[in-house]
């Protein structure tokens, strides 16, 4: 008999609607991912008992892990599914949404939370204009070499998903948006909003929240040294409340 | 018009967050439509830098010579000022993408670090590791969150734009779209509109190019009376990782950091490459093209690799692929300048290129041709215009690489505020009644997708489509079968009228959205492979066997395409090309 592939997806008609799993079994191809395992599934979408069903609904962009789009449980871990392959999951390949974001259709979720984060930390350089201006401040190699990793990070929530402090109750902001405030505040010119930056993480949802269960770090898909970012942002939170103390 | 002019967006890449940062700052309003949330945009994939003449490495390089390298790779088919002005333009964009905070790789000066790309003998190309795309992307996103924060910009994200809405006097005053979670269709109103949304990959069924990008904005366009310039141009970059669900790219960089391509001498050497000595590889690219070796433009690569493989029957292990090879360069350095796209190559085939030379193969990565712009970036119909891989200004007949991220925020900064003066001074619509119109005529077209009960499934009709494309409609051309293309793209769009979708509900439907894309997608095919079927004559990614030389007699003049309702077809027109700076020359590698 021929190879084939067996996925189960945890499916969700709409956020209210209460979720069912499907079974499906996709003849194999050499070369397979999990993108390409819904592409066939939307072309022929006919459960592996030979009910029709409909196409699952998921996010997806680039397909090269870097767009941050498609990410999701797969076999219960939070990953990118562009990037998942056949040939290293175990069967059947269990696929579900994100348990912590809001639940739109299927494998998609609503993760516009992390662009709100990103807003209220004022995650960008305050340019004076696009106007000529010259060139940028001299960075060293060292310097360069430190703040790139930091900004690769695609904004795919799995550092949020895999968090245990990330939830409702405590409204964390998540290690990614802690790690953007460290790339702008070691930034020369995105230094000038340090301090709004430090203040937006006290308090409530903040910094403190951090549990240091260290999941963020071992998940993330692009190798962001999370961890790093929350405990030296962590310190410079410390530092500007001890000193907001003593200029009260 | 209100006292703050009110400009649509549509597509937040590169292109379309540089006209909202221009707009913004000159205080006018934005409503920014996207599919996706704008940071997930496909600006992202690019890899291997962006182009300017910054001459930081004592070369003597220059604006002139970046212009130059950019019209003559693109055989002389670009309207030359506004590359000239682009060129120009290069060294300023750069200075403010670094006062943004684009992490730039650097000297050990601390200065912008610049490498070598295809078509030209300069290090021009700035980078920030081999994710520029990405870096850049980030960095207008992050200033458009600020304005954002500050009330001058509203994002709708998750919207499609299905259709320009038009007046009685054929001006445009908003447009029509879709959410694409309620599925409710609804207008805006604007006082011009910027189109930036970018390539057409998914015509071509697999591509380099990120899901959203099937050209469907530009289709609708078109189909409104825009005209389609250049469509017939499609470039088909030489070193992709072919997938089951699409094609990566391999970045031009490998190679400006000294990557190799070669075969084995052997048909069907099945040793290990490592241990093929030098003597029986044939680095092919190096013997035919001495003076740019691997660093040949594209179109030029890309053919080299298909006779290699397809004429001398060389491809490795008798397959179509060849060896990009990066095994002799220090890791240490593929480590800071190369490592983004060595790890999707060690994610996604599972070999790391440190060590073992990539299996590589051409594959469709970007469209020259686009919506036809004027020297402002303003389409043909009034209030519209568009800026990025979406038209067709800047590339001729072959782009150069880390010339299209340039070309994207170059063609943004003039958009932006060439529609807001044109806003400024548009008279009031005659009525608001069109408005619903587009309304009722879109819905209509919904609710058309869902009642037919047909037996065609728009995914498969879609594979159909692109391994059409791609088999007659790239690398080689002949006319014989471009005209057939044409005819079997007919008979598809036959096949979309009996359409049968599996999912008919009303939330979050990516099926129906899928199918109104498929549509468009069959419409614009016929104006690339109509176009291709009529120029008679090879020049830069436009190849045909049987007309193999350029013909600037009959043939050094701009197509335009254009949609004849009546007929359901489009038509063509020709225009002459502008080459008030560079006499045309012969173009030989």
């Amino acid at each position: 008999m021929a190879k084939s592939v067996i996925i189960k997806i945890k499916r969700q008609a709409d956020p209210k609607a209460s979720s069912h799993w499907e079974e499906f079994e996709l003849p194999y191809k050499p070369g397979m991912n999990v993108i390409s395992c819904l592409m066939d599934i939307a072309a022929d979408p006919v459960t592996r008992d030979g009910k029709k069903t409909t196409p699952i609904t998921y996010d997806s962009n680039c397909l090269e892990e870097v767009c941050g789009s498609c990410a999701m449980l797969i076999n219960g871990r939070a990953r990118m599914a562009c990037s998942a392959l056949v040939d290293q999951l175990e069967q059947p390949i269990k696929l579900e949404p994100f348990s912590k974001f809001p639940v739109v259709r299927d494998l998609a979720t609503d993760r516009s939370v992390i662009f709100e984060n990103l807003k209220a930390v004022k995650a960008w350089v305050p340019i004076d204009g696009t106007y000529d201006l010259g060139s940028g401040p001299r960075m060293t190699a060292e310097e360069q070499e430190a703040a790139y990793p930091l900004s690769r990070c695609i904004s795919c929530c799995c550092c949020m998903e895999v968090c245990p402090q990330f939830n409702q109750d405590t409204g964390f902001v998540g290690a990614a948006t802690i790690s953007q405030v460290r790339l702008f505040n070691t930034h020369p010119t995105g230094a000038a909003l340090k301090r709004e930056r430090l203040a937006a993480l006290m308090g409530d949802g903040g910094i403190q929240e951090c549990g240091y269960a260290q999941n963020c770090v071992e998940i993330c898909p692009k190798d962001i040294p999370l961890t790093k970012s929350i405990s030296e942002v962590g310190g410079a939170v410390m530092k500007q409340a001890i000193g907001d103390l003593f200029r009260k | 018009m209100a006292s703050n002019p009110k400009i649509i967006v549509i597509g937040g890449g590169l292109a379309g967050l540089s006209a909202v940062i221009k707009i913004a700052e000159m205080g006018g309003e934005v409503d920014l439509f996207s599919i996706v949330p704008v940071k997930r945009s496909h600006s992202v994939c690019a890899q291997g830098g962006i182009n300017a003449a910054k001459n930081l490495k004592g070369e003597g390089d220059s604006t002139w010579k970046h212009f130059d390298d950019s019209i003559y790779g693109g055989d002389f088919l670009a309207n030359q000022p506004p590359v000239k002005a682009m060129c120009d333009a290069a060294p300023g964009i750069i200075d403010l993408l670094d006062r943004m905070g684009v992490p730039f790789n650097r000297t050990p000066e601390g200065l912008l670090d610049f490498r070598r790309f295809g078509g030209t003998l300069y290090n021009r190309t700035a980078f920030a590791g081999a994710t520029t795309g990405q870096q850049l992307l980030y960095a207008l996103d992050e200033q458009v969150r600020r304005y954002e924060a500050e009330g001058k910009v509203k994002k709708f994200e998750h919207w499609e734009f299905l259709s320009a809405v038009l007046d009685g006097n054929r001006v445009c005053r908003g447009i029509c779209a879709m959410d694409l979670r309620s599925m409710e269709v609804r207008t805006f109103p604007a006082d011009a509109i910027i189109i930036c949304t970018g390539g057409i990959g998914a015509i071509f069924g697999k591509s380099t190019n990120s899901v959203v990008c099937t050209g469907s904005a530009q289709s609708a366009l078109y189909q409104q009376g825009c005209y389609y310039a250049n469509g017939e141009f499609i470039q088909v970059h030489p070193t992709s990782i072919p997938g089951e669900d699409k094609l990566r790219l391999m970045s031009e960089s490998a190679r400006g950091e000294g990557g190799r391509v070669w075969v084995p001498k052997a048909p069907g050497d099945k040793r290990d490459p490592k241990s093929i000595p030098q003597s029986e590889r044939w680095y092919f690219l190096e013997e035919w093209y001495p003076k740019y070796g691997n660093l040949v433009p594209r179109d030029v690569a890309t053919r080299a690799i298909f006779k290699v493989v397809y004429e001398h029957n060389l491809g490795i292990d008798g397959k179509p692929m060849v060896y990009l090879d990066l095994t002799h360069i220090d890791r240490k350095i593929l480590d800071r300048k190369l490592e983004g796209i060595l790890e999707i190559y060690e994610k996604f085939v599972g070999d790391d290129p440190r060590d073992t030379p990539m299996k590589i193969f051409p594959g469709m990565h970007y469209t020259m041709g686009g919506l036809w712009v004027d020297f402002n970036q303003a389409t043909n119909i009034p209030g519209i215009y568009s800026a990025g891989e979406c038209e067709y200004q800047y590339h001729g007949a072959n782009r150069l690489g880390a010339n299209s991220l340039v070309s994207c925020i170059f063609g943004g900064f003039v958009a932006g505020p060439a529609a807001v003066q044109y806003a400024c001074n548009v008279a009031a619509a005659p009525s608001n009644g069109h408005f619903d119109a587009q309304r009722k005529h879109e819905e209509e077209n919904n609710g058309m997708l869902m009642r037919s009960l047909g037996d065609e499934n728009p995914f498969k009709l879609w594979r159909e489509l692109g391994e059409l494309m791609t088999k007659n409609c790239t690398v080689i051309r002949y006319n014989k079968p471009l005209q057939e293309t044409d005819g079997k793209l007919v008979e598809l769009l036959e096949r979309f009228r009996r359409i049968n979708l599996s999912d008919r509900s009303q939330w979050a439907n990516t099926t129906v959205v899928f199918a109104r894309q498929l549509y468009n997608m069959l419409q614009l095919s016929r104006v690339i492979a109509q176009g291709a079927a009529m120029r008679d004559e090879s020049r830069g990614a436009h190849y045909k066997p049987d007309f193999p030389d350029r013909d600037d007699k009959n043939w050094l003049k701009t197509t335009k395409a254009y949609f004849a309702p009546d007929a359901d077809e489009p038509k063509f027109e020709f225009e002459p090309v502008d080459i008030s700076l560079i006499p045309p020359r012969a173009r030989k590698y």
